[in-house]
């Protein structure tokens, strides 16, 4: 295990804590949301430093790139603000989310002592996980790959059909 | 390095109608990039996707004769008989209302070159459906199809109804196909195979049929399913939705997404999961009841035909749960017969709808049908064979009569013969005689409303063809329906598993033998 290594383990894990730290103390939801951004991008490399490179991407893909757009979408459309946030935070809320976040912490720390901690966990597995995933995909499931393509295709014309014609209509009417 | 696998499934053969319509959807798109905006480009659209849709026919007629293709025999993709008639149908309706789409869009606000390239987009949606052996390309063409389709129902922003109707269509569709996704999870997670094919095998080799996990999928599928085609309790959306949209993409729904989504349905229970027939029999028997029963009877209190129609179709997807329940060769030919027959006698209505109420989407109630046998004539007798087709009346009702009688015949011949199912379809029948026939006496027996019509002016020559075409084809298939009928025949689909059916049928044993049998 090289010194590059260590330093960025310990970089990105020091990020991931202080972002989700940060992420729970803020009192304006879309700050909330941005650091919650930066504990996936976190640990998306942490992953990536494990071997994982698909899983890496997939959590940059997934969480913080279409998960995060519909959180800051959501936030956006109720309008919430710094009071509403307060107001729901009620003592029950918080009781609850330390009792869910207690027993994560103790069945982590259970799955950590029954198999100790040593440098081998954390060296990248030399496991080429892309190939077998690229291969399936772009031969087997070749046709669906492509049928997606074209479902994305009509959700963007949809997308545009929709708001287009509000506009052509109204003008039709006035 | 690894291209064996690629290259042993041609798929440019096996998928060529759906490369074709999709081919041909971007292309309608591209000309509406280049061409001015106008009633004019609109129409040129609208014939181009018309276009498409006629070669990709004659491309499936021709592929329909030819030899299945290397790889086709087990791979992710079907050719058989059930999918080329299925196209043939879905592609009927595809052409109905875009005809139907064509003049109504003109003069409205509708007017743009998206809407037939949507079209286009679902029915390859659909089509892949129909062709589609494995739920993972089972799911994609039925999101395909869906998604195009809540665009369409809520292409008119200028009335209200069109948009409520969208989002619900969008919400409750969304919702429903979370079921559908967990449900083939659940099933893929007990048989360890996406693939139709292998999912048989592998139930009946473990004999899973009642595995919990399968049993817990299965039942998410058939909520999912229920959603899609409209089968009670599953059925809310319908009437909304169907009297929201425009009138030429109520028509297109009613017929394909029926059409596609059974044929879908059809082959995932009898080819994939055919060994669990027992774990899926019942809730199918339960569900075809229900849904026949409510759906038409819910319809006898309808003032607005389009809602009329909705209730309606939602009872046929009952008959149409009927014909799979009784999972038989037989069974197989009747759903594509009544396909046949359901798609014509929709189109048609929905076309006679469309003139009278001349593109005002207030004039669809039961009242504005008044008096039209002496207004118009012709129309009012094209509307009184569709509303007897789709009741089932023998000679004036045209192939309708037909359609039901073999789905009743094959639930008594199954294999588990389904004679209190087929008691409960023959009474549902009769129940739907009351708004059926109610259509038929307002447009016959009572006077025209005194309100002259405030008809938009458009031009319907061309709709008007496809009632005349719709009629005389269910006219004619009623009085020979041979033509028909060795074709519902032919279209057969490998079922599993086949040996554990005690005596073949008799339509099994004038099955041609281009039926491919999947399981060695």
């Amino acid at each position: 295990m090289g010194t590059f290594y260590t330093v960025h383990f310990w970089l990105f894990s020091a990020l991931a804590i202080v972002a989700a730290l940060a992420m729970v103390t803020r009192r304006n939801p879309v700050a909330a949301a941005l650091w919650l951004v930066n504990v996936m991008f976190a640990l998306a490399a942490l992953y990536v430093m494990l071997g994982a490179h698909f899983l890496g991407a997939a959590q940059v893909l997934v969480y913080a790139g279409a998960i995060m757009v519909v959180f800051v979408f959501v936030v956006m459309l109720l309008n919430l603000g710094e009071n509403d946030v307060q107001e729901r935070r009620s003592m029950g809320a918080a009781a609850a989310s330390s009792l869910l976040g207690g027993v994560l912490a103790a069945e982590l720390l259970y799955v950590i002592r029954s198999q100790p901690l040593n440098d081998s966990v954390l060296q990248p597995v030399d496991n080429d996980a892309m190939a077998p995933m690229a291969n399936s995909l772009f031969t087997e499931n070749l046709v669906a790959f492509e049928v997606t393509s074209v479902l994305l295709l009509v959700a963007v014309i949809g997308a545009v059909v929709l708001a287009k014609r509000g506009k052509v209509a109204g003008e039709a009417r006035t | 390095m690894n291209g064996l696998r690629a290259a042993s499934l041609d798929l440019g053969t096996l998928l060529l109608p759906e490369i074709m319509l999709s081919v041909g959807a971007m292309f309608v798109l591209l000309y509406g990039v280049f061409a001015p905006e106008g009633v004019v480009s609109t129409r040129r659209a609208h014939l181009l996707a018309i276009v498409v849709t006629l070669a990709t026919a004659a491309a499936a007629a021709m592929l329909a004769n030819q030899a299945a293709p290397l790889g086709a025999a087990s791979g992710p993709l079907a050719w058989d008989g059930f999918r080329w008639a299925s196209v043939a149908v879905i592609l009927l309706g595809v052409l109905g209302s875009l005809v139907m789409a064509m003049e109504y869009n003109e003069g409205a606000a509708l007017s743009a070159p998206e809407p037939p390239a949507l079209v286009l987009f679902s029915a390859t949606g659909m089509l892949l459906l129909v062709g589609s052996r494995d739920l993972m390309l089972i799911f994609l063409g039925i999101e395909l199809m869906s998604l195009a389709i809540y665009v369409l129902t809520g292409l008119d922003r200028s009335r209200a109804g069109s948009a409520e109707a969208a989002l619900k269509y969008f919400l409750l569709g969304a919702f429903s196909t979370g079921f559908l996704l967990y449900g083939m999870a659940l099933v893929y997670g007990a048989t360890g195979t996406t693939n139709l094919t292998q999912m048989a095998a592998v139930i009946e080799s473990r004999t899973l049929g009642t595995d919990p996990l399968l049993v817990g999928g299965l039942a998410l599928l058939f909520v999912g399913f229920s959603f899609k085609v409209a089968a009670v309790p599953f059925h809310m959306w319908t009437p909304d939705v169907y009297e929201g949209a425009p009138t030429p993409y109520t028509a297109f729904m009613a017929a394909g997404v029926k059409t596609a989504a059974f044929a879908a349905f059809a082959r995932l229970l009898l080819d994939g999961l055919g060994p669990a027939y027992a774990s899926w029999h019942y809730a199918a028997w339960v569900l075809a009841a229900v849904t026949m029963v409510v759906g038409n009877v819910l319809a006898l209190a309808q003032q607005n035909v389009k809602r009329m129609l909705a209730y309606s179709s939602i009872a046929h997807a009952g008959y149409l749960l009927v014909a799979i329940t009784s999972r038989s060769a037989d069974g197989v030919a009747s759903l594509v017969f009544y396909s046949l027959a359901y798609t014509l006698a929709t189109i048609g209505s929905y076309c006679v709808l469309s003139i009278v109420s001349g593109g005002i989407e207030k004039r669809t109630r039961l009242t504005d049908l008044a008096g039209l046998a002496r207004t118009r004539p012709a129309l009012a007798t094209a509307m009184a064979v569709f509303m007897l087709s789709l009741l089932g009346f023998p000679v004036a009702g045209g192939m309708g009569f037909f359609a039901k009688w073999y789905i009743l015949r094959a639930a008594l011949n199954s294999p588990t013969p389904q004679i209190k199912l087929a008691v409960i379809f023959v009474l549902a029948s009769v129940v739907s005689a009351g708004y059926y026939l109610g259509v038929i006496t307002t447009m016959f027996m009572k006077p025209p409303a005194d309100d002259a019509l405030p008809s938009r002016g458009v031009d319907a020559r061309l709709t008007g063809g496809v009632v005349a075409v719709a009629a005389v084809l269910l006219l004619f298939l009623g009085v020979y329906p041979s033509p028909a009928v060795r074709w519902a025949r032919a279209s057969t689909m490998p079922m599993s598993p086949a040996r554990a059916v005690a005596a073949p049928t008799p339509m099994q044993a004038l099955a041609p033998v281009n039926s491919q049998p999947m399981l060695p």
